[in-house]
C-alpha cells in the first residue's frame, strides 16, 4: 500500500509537470521572439521601424509599413470574400441543408480544413493566376496575375472551413424552441433562419470570424506563392504586395546580423497582432451566450 | 426578401463546394497522369525526383513529434482533468498558454524553432530541430482533444471506481482511458495532419535536403516542402502535381480516420 | 434518542460539523449505526442526509472546499486518523449510487474490478468471487449465462443488481446505499428492497431514502435529517433517531410527526 501512495504522488507530478510545458514552450518562444526583435525595434526606433515606407535591406533600411499594408489588403480582401461566404453557407448546412446531402457535405468541410496550405498555394498559382492576369488585362490593367487580389481570394477559400464549421456549430446549438416559436406566429422558414436564430448564435458566429482573420494574417506559405512579394505599397488590386509573413521566409535563409533581427521583429509584431487578435476571440467567446 | 436571402444562401454554399471541387480536381486531374513508379524510387536525383525520401522523412518527422508531444500532451490532459480543482490559478495559465499556442502562425514556430534549435542549440537544419519544432506545434492540439475526450466521459464512473477502494491512477487507466481513447486518438490524428501539411515551421528548422536523413542531426525534406520546392524551383512542374495528388491523399485518408473515430466516441460511458 | 445496549456499534458520528467552504451544511450529528442492522435516513429534498451517507466512505473528500468538524468513527477508530487508509476504508465501506453506474465492461469484468484492484489476479479465486457476489445480489440466475455481456446492455433494475454485487465483491463490512431504487421501476425496487433485507444478516447496511414507505419496509432504525428554514439555510441536523417502529408510529418530535405523515418534504 505505501508503494501505491508514492506512486500515486510520483504520477501526480509527472502529470503536473507534463502540463506546464505549454508554459514552458510559449514563454520559450517568447523569449527567442522578443530577445532580439525588441532590441532591434528599440536601436532603430518604433516609429522608424513601424512605419517606415522603404524595406532595404542591402542599405540597412527596414521600414516595415508596406508590410503592414499589404498584410492588411490581403486580410481585407479575405474579409471582405470570405465572412459573407462563410457565413451563408453556414446557414445553409445549419437550417437548409437535407440530411442526406449534409453526411456528405459536412465531411467534405471537414477535408477542407485538412488540405495544406502548399495546396492551396498551388492551386492559386497555377489556376488562379492566370485566371487573374487575363481578367485584370481585360480591363486594362497590366498585372501579372500575382497580386493583393488573388492572395485575397486564396485566403478567403482557406478561412471558409473554419468560419463554417464553428459557426454551423453554434447555429446547431441554438434551441430548437425559437425556431419552434417564430414558426408558430406565422414567420417562413427564411425569416426564422435569418432574424430569429442567426443573431441568437451571433457570439459564436463572431468568433469564427475572428479566428479565420487570424488565420489568414498568419497564412504564409499560400500567399507567397501568389501574391508578388514586392516589398513596396501595393499600387493597385491587381499589383503585387508584401505580407509581413512573407517577408520572414523569403529573406530568413540568408538574412543575418542587423538583417535578421529585422526580421525576427517582424516576427515579434506579427506575433503581438496574433496574441491580439486571440485575446478578442477569447474575449468574445467566454461573453458569449451559452445554452 | 425572404427569397433574397435564400437565394444567397444556396448561391454561397454552391460557392464554397464548387471552390473545393475545382481545387480537388485541379489537383487530381494534374497531377495523377504523372504518378509514375519511378517517383517512388528510393535514391532522389535531379532527373528523377523521386518523392520517396522526402515520404521517410515525413514519417520521421511525424514519428518523432509524437514520441515527444504524445506523452507531454496526454498528460497534461491528465493533469487538467483529473487531478486540478477547478479554480486552480495554474491550471488558468496552463489553458491560456495552451489557447494561445493553438494561434500562433506556423511561421512564428518556424523563426522560433530556427532561433532556438538550429542555431541556439546548434543542431543546424536537422531531424531533430524539425521534431522538436513540430511537437511543440502540436502540443496544444493533443492537449486540447485529451481534455476534451476526458472531460466526457461520465463523473459517476469515476465515482464507482474510487468507492470500490481504488486510486485515481487505476481510475484513470483502467476506467477513464479506455472511454476517452477515441476522442484522444483522433486529436492524435489531427496533430499528424497538421505535420504532414505544414511547410513554413519545417523550412527553416529541418531544412530541405534531398537525400534521405541517416541520422537525427541531418536535414531532409518532408512531403509538403518537396513539392514547394519542386513547385518554386519551376522545372519540374508535373512531378510537383503528382506530390500534390499523393499529399491530398494523405490529408483524405487522416480526414477519415479521425472522423471514424469521433463517431465510435458515442459508445458509452460518455456525457 | 435512543441507544439498544445489545447492539454493537459499527460506525458512529460525533458532534460533526460539515461545511462546504464557508456554508455549513450539516450541523451536530451524533447518530451510531449499529452492526448487522439497515438503518435508514430519511429527510426532505435538500436535508444532508445523502451528504452524511457519503462522509462515511470519505467519498465527500472528493468535493472541493469541503470541510469535516468533528468524530466520525469504524469500529471505534477515526477514519480521518493519519495511517487510515484511504483505498481500505472504501473496501470496507462500500457504496452504491443512485444512477446506476456499470462500468462499460462485461459484467464479469464489473464484478471482477474491485477484488483485482485490491491483488486478487488467481482467476479461479475471481470466478468464485463474481459468483458469490452475483447470488448476493439476486441476480446470478439472471446473468450466469452471459457474464460477457456488456454491464451497459441490462436494464435499469439489473445493472443496480450488478453494482451491488460488484460492491459485494470487495467484502466490505457495510454498505451504504444512496437512494438505490429512485431510479427503478416498481418492479425492480422491490427486488433490490429484498435483497437488503436478504443482505442484513452479514451486512450492516445504511440507506438515504426519500421514500418513507421504504424506509418503513426496509429498516430497522432510521435517523431523520431536517434543515430548519428559520435557521437559515443549510445547518441540516437530526432532529430523531431511534427504532423504526418508533419513529413512524410514535415520534416524539412533532416534525417527525408531520414529515412522516407526510405534510411536508
Amino acid at each position: 500500500m505505501k508503494q501505491n501512495n508514492m506512486l500515486e504522488t510520483v504520477m501526480k507530478y509527472v502529470f503536473m509537470l507534463a502540463a506546464f510545458t505549454s508554459i514552458l514552450a510559449l514563454l520559450a518562444i517568447c523569449y527567442f521572439i522578443f530577445a532580439r526583435g525588441l532590441p532591434f525595434m528599440a536601436d532603430y526606433g518604433f516609429g522608424q521601424f513601424l512605419f517606415g515606407s522603404k524595406w532595404q535591406p542591402a542599405q540597412e533600411i527596414f521600414g516595415l509599413a508596406p508590410m503592414l499594408i499589404g498584410s492588411l489588403y490581403v486580410t481585407l480582401i479575405a474579409f471582405v470574400l470570405g465572412v459573407p461566404t462563410g457565413v451563408f453557407a453556414a446557414m445553409f448546412m445549419a437550417f437548409y441543408c437535407p440530411p442526406k446531402l449534409h453526411k456528405v457535405l459536412k465531411p467534405a468541410m471537414n477535408l477542407m480544413s485538412g488540405i495544406p496550405s502548399i495546396v492551396f498555394g498551388y492551386f492559386g498559382l497555377q489556376v488562379l493566376v492566370p485566371v487573374i492576369r487575363t481578367f485584370s488585362r481585360s480591363l486594362g490593367i497590366a498585372s501579372n496575375g500575382m497580386s493583393i487580389m488573388t492572395a485575397g481570394i486564396i485566403l478567403a477559400i482557406m478561412i471558409l472551413p473554419t468560419i463554417i464549421t464553428m459557426s454551423e456549430s453554434s447555429l446547431r446549438a441554438v434551441p430548437k424552441t425559437y425556431y419552434n416559436a417564430s414558426v408558430g406566429l406565422g414567420a417562413d422558414h427564411d425569416r426564422t433562419s435569418y432574424v430569429i436564430m442567426m443573431p441568437a448564435a451571433r457570439s459564436g458566429i463572431f468568433s469564427s470570424i475572428i479566428l479565420g482573420i487570424g488565420r489568414a494574417v498568419g497564412e504564409t506559405m499560400a500567399v507567397i506563392m501568389v501574391a508578388g512579394n514586392q516589398a513596396i505599397f501595393p499600387r493597385g488590386l491587381f499589383q503585387g504586395a508584401r505580407t509581413m509573413t512573407a517577408n520572414i521566409i523569403l529573406e530568413m535563409a540568408y538574412a543575418t546580423g542587423t538583417h535578421q533581427s529585422a526580421l525576427i521583429a517582424t516576427g515579434a509584431v506579427l506575433f503581438v497582432i496574433i496574441l491580439i487578435i486571440n485575446g478578442i476571440f477569447a474575449y468574445v467567446k467566454r461573453t458569449g451566450v451559452n445554452y | 426578401m425572404s427569397k433574397v436571402l435564400r437565394g444567397f444562401t444556396y448561391f454561397f454554399a454552391a460557392v464554397t463546394f464548387a471552390a473545393l471541387v475545382w481545387i480537388i480536381g485541379y489537383v487530381l486531374v494534374s497531377g495523377v497522369p504523372h504518378l509514375t513508379a519511378d517517383l517512388f524510387s528510393w535514391k532522389y536525383s535531379t532527373d528523377n525526383v523521386s518523392m520517396m525520401p522526402s515520404i521517410i522523412t515525413t514519417i520521421y518527422v511525424i514519428g518523432g513529434s509524437l514520441l515527444l508531444a504524445i506523452p507531454f500532451g496526454v498528460f497534461a490532459g491528465f493533469y487538467l482533468v483529473e487531478y486540478a480543482g477547478k479554480n486552480n490559478k495554474w491550471v488558468e495559465g496552463i489553458r491560456i498558454a495552451t489557447d494561445t499556442l493553438t494561434g500562433v502562425p506556423s511561421i512564428v514556430f518556424g523563426l522560433f524553432g530556427m532561433l532556438a534549435f538550429v542555431t541556439a542549440a546548434g543542431f543546424q537544419y536537422s531531424l531533430i530541430s524539425g521534431i522538436l519544432t513540430s511537437a511543440i506545434m502540436v502540443l496544444p492540439l493533443i492537449i486540447r482533444n485529451t481534455e476534451e475526450a476526458l472531460m466526457s466521459v461520465k463523473d459517476n464512473l469515476r465515482q464507482a471506481s474510487f468507492g470500490l477502494g481504488a486510486g485515481k491512477l487505476r481510475t484513470i487507466f483502467r476506467i477513464v482511458l479506455p472511454i476517452a481513447m477515441p476522442g484522444i486518438l483522433s486529436g492524435i490524428i489531427l496533430a499528424v495532419g497538421r505535420i504532414v501539411g505544414e511547410t513554413a515551421a519545417l523550412m527553416y528548422t529541418l531544412g530541405t535536403s534531398t537525400s534521405l536523413p541517416n541520422s537525427i542531426f541531418s536535414s531532409g525534406r518532408t512531403l509538403a516542402l518537396h513539392m514547394f520546392v519542386l513547385s518554386s524551383e519551376g522545372f519540374h512542374r508535373d512531378q510537383a502535381n503528382a506530390t500534390g495528388v499523393i499529399l491530398l491523399l494523405v490529408v483524405l485518408v487522416i480526414n477519415g480516420l479521425s472522423t471514424w473515430l469521433s463517431q465510435r466516441f458515442t459508445k458509452g460511458g460518455q456525457n | 434518542m435512543v441507544e439498544n445496549n445489545n447492539l454493537k456499534i459499527k460506525m458512529q458520528a460525533e458532534n460533526m460539523d460539515l461545511y462546504y467552504g464557508n456554508f455549513k451544511a450539516l450541523e451536530g450529528i451524533n447518530m451510531p449505526i449499529y452492526e448487522k442492522q439497515v438503518t435508514a435516513l430519511i429527510g426532505p429534498s435538500g436535508s444532508g442526509k445523502s451528504t452524511f451517507l457519503k462522509t462515511l466512505n470519505r467519498m465527500n473528500d472528493l468535493v472541493e472546499g469541503c470541510r469535516i468538524e468533528g468524530k466520525i468513527t469504524l469500529d471505534g477508530k477515526s477514519i480521518f486518523d493519519r495511517d487510515m487508509n484511504l483505498n481500505t476504508l472504501r473496501k470496507n465501506v462500500g457504496m452504491v449510487f443512485q444512477q446506476p453506474n456499470p462500468f462499460p465492461m462485461s459484467i464479469y469484468d464489473n464484478v471482477a474490478y474491485g477484488p483485482r484492484t485490491h491483488g486478487i489476479r488467481d482467476k479461479n479465486e475471481l470466478d468464485e468471487i463474481v459468483e458469490t457476489s452475483l447470488r448476493g445480489a439476486a441476480i446470478w440466475d439472471e446473468v450466469k449465462d452471459d457474464l460477457n455481456k456488456n454491464g451497459m446492455a441490462i436494464s435499469g433494475g439489473q445493472q443496480q443488481r450488478v453494482c451491488i454485487a460488484r460492491a459485494l465483491a470487495v467484502k466490505p463490512d457495510i454498505l451504504l446505499m444512496d437512494e438505490p431504487t429512485s431510479a427503478l421501476d416498481p418492479i425492480s425496487t422491490l427486488k433490490v428492497e429484498e435483497l437488503v433485507q436478504q443482505l442484513r444478516d452479514d451486512y450492516t447496511i445504511a440507506i438515504v431514502t426519500h421514500n418513507m414507505q421504504q424506509a418503513a419496509r426496509v429498516s430497522d432504525y432510521t435517523g431523520f435529517f431536517y434543515a430548519d428554514p428559520e435557521t437559515g439555510p443549510g445547518r441540516s441536523h437530526i432532529i430523531e433517531f431511534g427504532e423504526t417502529d418508533q419513529i413512524f408510529n410514535n415520534p416524539t418530535n412533532t416534525q417527525t410527526a408531520d414529515y412522516v405523515a407526510g405534510r411536508f418534504g
